[in-house]
């Protein structure tokens, strides 16, 4: 068993931190403060290849493994999260793509995000159906050569730039998963109506709105896996995207946390440097237990995945553990800078508000519990 | 035009430096190790000038112990073509480091026309190299560059001196430029780069291969110590208006001999 | 009892002070001087007070302006010459330049920028800071001779009693060689101010500033000592500076061999942007403010009595 990196992964981590450290960390509270997405640093990501990194070598990708997008999603996450989910959220919405696709659609739909930089958006959430995703009511109607699609979608990551939305909807929403497609749409086609940008608890430069889908008509040949094949897509592609998700969570974590430990050495209270005292020490190395732990679960979900091993399991421990773990962090970091952490000159406060997200998105903490159960008591 | 980059890996900035317990040297065990920054201005510098001039290569070479994260690749990440580490320990002193990167330079079978590298080393911090390797090469040099513009064989160069001032150089090539912080932006390595960068070639060597041994040593170090602990804080009353002219006379003058910062 | 070398330069009528730093640790070695130029009367006696025995002024065709090659050529031939065991020269711009060069012509060792040195007998022990300053080392050199090494301004003091002596002066002829990297010219140092995080002195102002004009007390400071001015966020948040100055959590991080704080109270914001400056001065009329918990040299009082008096010293001192 080898924990540790391969040379060439100490090298994609070491350009992924200097990336972060350089270009998003100094620029990451303005962006959450203006609530304005920063379209030149994604764009510089985007040139360094730390964008896209699900998509394969022969479509012109790098060829990355699972565990090296795992590295370079934590270390984007450390340089700031809300600049790593519009990131990010490319991967969520080319996955079907990749997962699903056929040649044809892989050469039209991810060939093109390798030659410029380009956003894409993953709309599956819609105002009434979050964590019963089978739910979802946008209709796909077959209508000669096409199909029509129509519905709301909800908290659309990369909506107001997207020039791909890689959509689930349902044939018939009476067939629950069964019904379940899904669908590429390029923007430009009629039909697209955005919604004005949602003012967020953290993650706020980057770009989340409501996206209704009136009438918009695509061909059959954007289908990706054949009408009501969707569903099986969707639940490989978690295998995938809530690892990297739970990574976000540990880039996330870890920043609070060295954030902290350097406060902590410098702060004097009762006379001497705070980490004297036991309760920030408890506290410290509480956090740094979760924060390893989390990235080893990371590690394994996204390492079964490069093996061909079945990891939905891991996949939910990790993400479900991740994300806990990583509130339970930023707001240790906010509670060990005191007064200071409050305070939105501080850099804290900004990782516990983004760290909310990491909970909520990509299936709940409760969600990833009943998967978790699922695959337990269904052995 | 074959142009060549000298790098060093050093320890990084933020490493809490420990001497040895013998004192002959640091603890390097849990050292990360990265490029040497001046050195990354010379590396970009090389892409530049090669930019410039069709049909040039750039060959970045080391002298050190082989690292987890090579320096080497991450210049070949950056874009040069090829490089060479001669395989030495990492505190060798400035004459032997300079010998064994011209016994590289000689083995890769080019003849520069441009050396480039940074002007110092944050390690050791002795700015010799560029110039010792410049003289065993018999190589003009010109060290704090700033700024670099010319065309192949004629090139312009600002050199920073005392007081801000600038010494503007003319110098033909073959030569060598020592880099300083502004000459340019270095690039980053992309993740692409870091992939074809595995395909170049790196060529090891020995100390031996390049005809460097023990006796090439000039500079011995000994007896590593940490600097001495800062004394307590002095405060010094100047609120009586009688005392103000000595109190400042005092603090000025231990500025000067105690601090020794003016 | 070695036979040493000190290379100088000139400074208008005299010497670079590092050159008779340098001699005063020299007492009781057969030393002489040798500078490209001549060597004005003031500076050869200079020179004597401080234990020269033999002045050498170096004159050839090329060698008006320094030129790393000029200068090794010329260097080379005098000193094989004179059989000299050490050759000592100033860590200043040029020497830093030259010395190494001018080694190797000899393939002998060259020790940078000692802090201090003693001569054990015939023999040279260093001592120099490695890791920018992070641990110091003792150095020494072997190999052919001469020996070279160069020497930080203002590490070994100045010997405050010289004792006097007679110096004898000579001009020599020197070859300059062929020179392949030429100066063209020479750009002086405009006024325009380092970056605060670039800066190796910064003089930054707080709210006891009370006034942006009255950052003119600091400007004159920061003039005299060669610093860049900065200030608290305090004083930015009154209108007093602009942010482009401030420094603390959010402004700038620096990190200058002297910070001098006028008027700042010491509040964690402050700290946090300035804490590893290698020396600390606080001026502050509150003798309990934090700053000075963290000040290597505290003057407590007004600052605007105390800024013009630094001004006035540091006039004198550096003798503008």
């Amino acid at each position: 068993m080898d924990f540790s990196y391969t040379p060439d992964q100490l090298e994609i981590k070491e350009l992924a931190m200097k990336f972060a450290r350089n270009e998003m960390m100094p620029k990451a509270q303005e962006y959450d403060a203006k609530a304005e997405l920063p379209h030149e640093i994604l764009e510089k990501a985007w040139s360094l290849g730390l964008v896209n990194t699900c998509i394969p070598v022969e479509y012109g990708g790098n060829g990355f493994t699972a565990v090296d997008s795992m590295i370079i999603t934590e270390a984007l996450a450390y340089g700031c999260m809300g600049m790593n989910t519009a990131i990010m959220a490319n991967d969520l919405a080319l996955l079907p793509i990749v997962i699903g696709g056929n040649d044809e659609q892989k050469k039209r739909f991810l060939t093109p995000m390798t030659e410029k930089y380009k956003m894409a958006a993953f709309c599956l959430t819609e105002p009434a159906n979050g964590s019963d995703a089978a739910g979802i009511k946008t209709s796909i109607k077959e209508d000669g050569d096409d199909v029509i699609i129509n519905g709301n979608k909800m908290w659309i990551t990369n909506a107001g730039y997207a020039d791909l939305f890689v959509l689930y909807g349902t044939t018939d929403s009476s067939l629950k998963h069964k019904g379940i497609t899904a669908v590429v749409i390029e923007k430009g086609t009629p039909g697209i109506e955005l919604g004005k940008k949602e003012d967020k608890m953290g993650h706020r430069c980057s770009d989340t709105r409501a996206v209704t889908f009136n009438n918009v008509r695509v061909p059959k040949s954007n289908i990706i896996g054949g009408l009501n094949k969707g569903w099986s897509i969707a639940m490989k592609t978690l295998d995938h995207s809530r690892p990297m998700v739970a990574a976000s969570a540990v880039g996330g974590a870890q920043c609070a946390f060295d954030h902290s430990v350097k406060y902590a050495k410098e702060r004097i209270q009762f006379n001497v440097p705070i980490a004297h005292h036991q309760a920030i020490q408890f506290m410290i190395s509480d956090m740094a237990m979760k924060i390893e732990a989390s990235r080893l679960l990371v590690h394994k979900a996204a390492w079964l995945l490069d093996s061909g091993l079945p990891n939905t399991q891991l996949a939910s421990y990790a993400k479900a553990f991740a994300a806990d773990s990583c509130m339970q962090i930023t707001t240790d970091a906010v509670q060990i800078y005191g007064g200071y952490g409050y305070s939105k000159e501080y850099p804290v406060e900004k990782i516990m508000r983004d760290a909310k997200l990491i909970q909520l998105y990509e299936g709940t903490s409760q969600i990833q519990r009943l998967v978790i159960a699922k695959e337990i008591f269904t052995r | 035009m074959n142009i060549f980059v000298c790098v060093k890996q050093v320890p990084d900035t933020e490493t809490k430096i420990v001497p040895s317990a013998d004192g002959t040297f640091i603890e390097t065990s849990s050292i990360k190790w990265i490029m040497n920054p001046y050195d990354e201005y010379a590396v970009e510098q090389a892409l530049l000038v090669q930019a410039a001039n069709a049909g040039s290569t750039v060959t970045v070479v080391r002298v050190g112990s082989s690292k987890d994260t090579e320096a080497l690749r991450t210049a070949m990440a950056m874009g040069a073509d090829d490089a060479f580490l001669v395989e030495a320990a990492d505190n060798l002193d400035s004459y032997s480091i300079a010998k064994a990167l011209k016994g590289a330079i000689l083995k890769s079978g080019k003849t520069p026309d441009l050396i480039l590298t940074g002007k110092q080393a944050i390690d050791d911090d002795c700015l010799q190299v560029p110039q010792i390797l410049a003289t065993m090469l018999d190589l003009p040099s010109v060290s704090v560059v700033v700024e670099y513009t010319g065309t192949a064989s004629d090139i312009t160069v600002k050199r920073e001196v005392e007081g801000g001032s600038l010494e503007v150089y003319g110098v033909k090539l073959p030569a060598m430029i020592a880099c300083n912080k502004g000459i340019n932006t270095p690039r980053y390595a992309s993740l692409p780069g870091i992939m074809k960068a595995k395909k170049k070639p790196l060529t090891t060597l020995s100390l031996a291969d390049v005809g460097v041994s023990d006796a090439d040593r000039r500079v011995k170090y000994s007896n590593f110590q940490l600097p001495p602990e800062k004394p307590p804080g002095k405060k010094f009353d100047a609120t009586d208006a009688a005392k103000t002219g000595a109190v400042v006379k005092e603090v000025v003058g231990l500025l000067r001999t105690e601090a020794k910062v003016i | 009892m070695a036979k040493i070398l000190v290379f100088t330069e000139l400074h208008g009528a005299h010497v670079k002070g590092v050159t008779l730093e340098i001699l005063g640790k020299l007492s009781g070695h057969t030393v002489e001087v040798a500078a490209i130029g001549k060597i004005p009367s003031e500076a050869t006696a200079d020179l004597a007070k401080f234990g020269a025995a033999k002045v050498h002024s170096l004159n050839g065709a090329g060698l008006d302006k320094y030129s790393p090659e000029g200068y090794a050529n010329a260097l080379h031939t005098f000193i094989a010459a004179g059989s000299f065991d050490y050759v000592f020269a100033g860590a200043t711009s040029l020497g830093k330049d030259l010395l190494p060069r001018l080694a190797t012509k000899f393939d002998a060792g060259m020790a940078s920028e000692v802090t201090n040195f003693v001569m054990e007998g015939d023999k040279f022990a260093g001592t120099r800071p490695l890791f920018a300053g992070k641990c110091f080392a003792k150095v020494e050199l072997t190999g052919p001779k001469p020996h070279f090494v160069t020497v930080r301004p203002n590490a070994l003091g100045m010997n405050a009693n010289p004792t006097a002596g007679a110096a004898t002066a000579a001009d020599a002829a020197v070859d300059a060689g062929t020179i392949r990297a030429m100066i063209k010219e020479i750009v002086k140092g405009t006024s325009e101010k380092l970056d605060l995080t670039e800066a190796n002195i910064i003089v930054s102002g707080g709210r006891a500033m009370k006034d942006s004009a009255n950052f003119k007390v600091l400007e004159d400071l920061a003039n005299v000592i060669g610093a860049t001015v900065g200030a608290s966020r305090a004083a930015v948040d009154s209108g007093f500076a602009p942010h482009a100055m401030q420094v603390g959590q959010t402004g700038k991080t620096v990190a200058p061999s002297l910070y001098i704080a006028c008027g700042i109270s010491g509040a964690i914001q402050h700290l946090a942007g300035m804490r590893t400056s290698k020396v600390i001065v606080a001026i502050n009329s509150d003798p309990d403010a934090p700053i000075f918990t963290k000040a290597d040299y505290g003057i407590v009082g007004d600052l605007f009595t105390v800024v013009p008096l630094l001004t006035q010293e540091f006039k004198n001192l550096l003798g503008k």
